[in-house]
């Protein structure tokens, strides 16, 4: 760039000069203002409604009625309970077996390889899939009479299962479809975390005559923790609140026996099917303080970790 | 390290089954969107069956997708536009100064249920009569996005050198002339990250249209249930729709992988 072309503090007017001093704010204000307008306050209001009986109509009426809610939602034990039972088996399971699985694949890949492009082009498939479609396409494969799952099945000689169909069945076939899709977010974020790893620590112990488990069990996995950590708390807000899969493969409310609903399938309901808004914000609520609360477990037990 | 012979064929062995378990789904979706739905239904021809468009034909002229497809495109590229305006300088500030209780708040965004948020605005904008308009699902799609965009340009603004702002600021540039004529140039790599993921996010986006798109402002994710019938379903058109919505995310994928993967795993290794 010619020097000439550069305007000098001296001719650049009033305005550039208050923009220049103030631009800390400037710069982040309108972010700020977005977010307060368009998350703080729907969050404040939120609390409000929960407190409300509010419902049906969003023009009509509502009064103040204090931790009402609260107890009706807490005592009920036919929706809100089983999908607090639900979302947190849901959480668990698939957290569980992503991080396992996912951390199975990473070692795979972590060093290099002829053919490490593709391999990598085809973990990235799954997780940039729209997740309705992803649904839409795990129901097909999972239909009870003209699926590939019950087709592939026969082959090994294990009878039909009714998958999605099934009242028992319909929640863990929806942990598979969230590990088919969501594995690959670990495996990358894992990935991440081994390329980033020194490798004299792990040469040190191949010396020492260490074998293969005990450099990954006492080298790299703690090593690697902090990273584990990352991608488990990644992994577990979203989980907690799946809700594209549940929709697409069940319907609204989780499916006729509410089978897959869990806290998020719960709140939209409320919400969006039968309009009760300040129940549906009391659920919120409670899921907000579940979400914030196994955060900030994690994160406690992160420091431990170091 | 090379590694012994046995270890590299089970390697082999299990990175083929990975892939296979990864992409068979996604194959068998493309081809069912290929058959007609006799055929769907026909368990001997799985695999080998004359192909026909006449589900994607279907999909494209008699369901209106070629609407839906610009509806998502136009919500798509609002929301990733006016995120980064709003977006790229806020993190620069946010990552100059240090603001990292600001940067928290923009970062709650992620943990908060969108369904807490969709209630008020439902609220909000059904009695300005603004739901079903374009306006408030490009707004609902920046909530996604702004809080992607600042958490992926704080990383990246964080790990540029200080130096290069500072030697511009001794030839006589102004602060923000150094920002836009020397930071802003040289992240653009970090500005294709987050734009193209932000674009990602906003395509695959189904809540939100759900609740607040009409019938002329519905997004793709949202059209597939056109689909779906009380009674029966129409698998091909089915899976020729859900093609339609993630083939070209995929494309984008294949294309752009290297700014994918660092926008999904930025962060993840500073611990």
């Amino acid at each position: 760039m010619p020097a000439s072309t550069l305007p000098t503090p001296a001719a650049t007017g009033g305005w550039s000069r208050w923009a220049n001093a103030h631009r800390k704010w400037l710069f982040a204000a309108p972010a700020m203002v977005f977010v307060a307008v368009l998350i703080v306050f729907p969050v404040a209001w939120t609390v409000y409604l929960s407190m409300t009986d509010a419902e049906g109509s969003v023009r009509a009426d509502f009064q103040f009625i204090g931790f009402a809610n609260y107890v009706q939602v807490l005592t009920d034990t036919t929706r809100f309970w089983p999908a607090v039972g639900r979302t947190a088996a849901f959480t668990g399971v698939v957290l569980l077996v992503e991080v396992l699985l996912g951390m199975a694949v990473a070692l795979l890949l972590w060093r290099p390889f002829r053919g490490e492009k593709w391999v990598r082009v085809a973990i990235l498939m799954p997780l940039v899939a729209t997740p309705v479609a992803v649904g839409m396409m795990w129901r097909l494969i999972f239909d009870p009479n003209i699926g590939l799952a019950n087709t592939v099945l026969g082959w090994v000689g294990i009878g039909p299962q009714p998958w999605l169909a099934g009242e028992r069945t319909a929640l863990p076939t929806t942990m598979l479809i969230d590990v088919w899709q969501w594995t690959p977010m670990v495996v990358l974020i894992l990935l991440a975390g081994l390329t980033s790893l020194s490798d004299e620590p792990n040469e040190a112990a191949l010396i020492d005559g260490a074998s293969a488990w005990q450099r990954f069990r006492f080298v790299t996995l703690p090593l690697l923790m902090p990273t584990v950590v990352v991608a488990i708390l990644l992994r577990g807000i979203d989980a907690l609140k799946t809700f594209d899969i549940l929709y697409a493969t069940k319907g609204k409310g989780g499916g006729s026996f509410n089978e897959v609903e869990t806290l998020n399938v719960y709140a939209y309901g409320l919400s969006f099917d039968y309009n009760q808004y300040g129940v549906s914000s009391t659920v919120l609520m409670l899921f907000f303080l579940i979400i914030i609360g196994s955060m900030w477990a994690l994160t406690s037990r992160r420091k431990e970790i170091g | 390290m090379r590694a012994r012979t046995p270890f590299r064929t089970f390697r082999v062995v299990a990175l083929v089954v990975v892939v296979l378990a990864l992409l068979a789904p996604l194959v068998w979706m493309v081809a069912a969107s290929l058959k007609t739905n006799v055929d769907i239904y026909d368990p001997t021809k799985a695999l080998v069956f004359a192909p026909t468009f006449e589900n994607y034909a279907k999909v494209l002229q008699q369901a209106n997708y070629v609407q839906f497809i610009l509806n998502s495109l136009w919500v798509a590229f609002a929301s990733t536009g006016l995120s980064l305006v709003l977006g790229v300088p806020a993190a620069y500030s946010m990552s100059r100064f240090a603001m990292r209780r600001s940067a928290l708040v923009v970062l709650m965004a992620r943990v908060i249920p969108a369904v807490s948020l969709l209630v008020p605005w439902y609220y909000v904008f059904s009695n300005l009569r603004l739901v079903g308009g374009f306006g408030v699902l490009v707004l609902s799609h920046m909530f996604v996005a702004l809080p992607l965009i600042v958490y992926i340009m704080m990383g990246y603004f964080d790990g540029l050198p200080q130096e290069l702002e500072e030697a511009a600021l001794v030839d006589g540039l102004t602060p923000i002339g150094a920002f836009r004529r020397i930071t802003l140039p040289l992240s653009l790599p970090g500005v294709a990250t987050a734009g193209i993921l932000s674009f990602i996010f906003s395509w695959n986006n189904f809540m939100f249209a759900l609740v607040l798109s009409s019938a002329g402002t519905k997004t793709l994710p949202v059209a597939i249930f056109d689909f779906v019938g009380y009674a029966s379903i129409d698998w091909g058109g089915l899976m020729a729709a859900s093609t339609v919505v993630t083939l070209p995310i995929m494309a984008i994928a294949l294309f752009a992988q290297k700014y994918v993967v660092s926008g999904l795993t930025a962060g993840a290794t500073k611990g």
